[in-house]
């Protein structure tokens, strides 16, 4: 799948960071959404694409920086002709991935959280996680376009 | 997000629109659950046809507002909901948890 915007080949960056506050979210929903427009994906693949980062910027302004308006969101989206890739970053003071709970387990079923991570990785190809050595938790996230309808462009 | 209530045939419907997420609307729910049991209301029907956004935290309200009246003895169930709601919940086994329906009558009439 190649539009106007990726026709080139080469990678495009957008990088932006942002204080810890829950009120941004709507807006940087609108922002994954804006470049998956710009990608030429449809709806129904932006739409989760949204939701992944959402979820994943609401866990690193509440669990990874505990709302402190004074520690930054690093949010960042390299676009390839064949993925987009994007990169979530806090400050705080990191994460055991492997101590998350099962959402699906029957104990677990009816507690009121701790879906936001299943659900990132339902619908994105492939998610990893890791404490960075300077500090903080990074998300990483990649959807493949070379598999997926799109809009393309016309000439 | 708006709720709007109204009572058929003995089962509160709360016709709720907007988004439920972090920060917007997901503890509204929970409060206008939580008073209607208070005021002796336990039929409860959330009729979501006209909600557009739902997260993770949205999704746990939803629950939270299940498990609260179950544990008083009341009923919680779902109407009208959206494909990607229902992807939502289908995905966490969720809709094996809840009773949704697409007509009213049939959910208001589902009531014991």
């Amino acid at each position: 799948m190649v539009n106007k915007f990726l026709k080139n080949g080469l990678q495009k960056d957008f990088e932006i960071s942002f204080g810890s506050h829950i009120q941004y979210l709507d807006l940087i929903q609108e922002l994954a959404l804006s470049i998956t427009k710009l990608i030429g994906l449809e709806e129904d693949v932006s739409y989760w694409i949204g939701l992944s980062v959402r979820e994943s910027v609401t866990n690193a302004i509440r669990h990874g920086n505990q709302q402190d308006e004074t520690k930054k969101v690093g949010l960042r989206f390299k676009i390839s002709p064949d993925r987009l890739m994007i990169l979530v970053q806090d400050e705080g003071k990191g994460f055991d991935i492997s101590s998350l709970p099962d959402p699906l387990d029957q104990d677990n079923l009816l507690k009121p959280s701790g879906r936001g991570i299943f659900y990132v990785r339902t619908f994105m190809d492939d998610v990893r996680f890791r404490n960075r050595p300077d500090g903080g938790f990074e998300v990483r996230m990649e959807k493949r376009l070379d598999n997926l309808k799109g809009e393309k462009d016309e000439d | 997000m708006k709720i709007e209530e109204r009572v058929v045939g003995g089962v509160t419907i709360l016709d709720i629109s907007g988004k439920i997420t972090i920060g917007e609307g997901s503890i509204e729910i929970k409060n206008k659950v939580r008073e209607l049991l208070a005021a002796g209301s336990k039929n409860i029907l959330l009729n979501l046809g006209n909600v557009g956004m739902v997260d993770s935290s949205g999704i746990g309200e939803l629950v939270s507002s299940f498990t609260t009246v179950t544990n008083a003895g009341g009923q919680l169930k779902l109407l009208n909901l959206t494909k990607k709601l229902k992807e939502l919940l289908a995905i966490t086994k969720l809709l094996t948890v809840f009773d949704s329906f697409t007509d009213e009558g049939e959910a208001v009439g589902s009531y014991s």
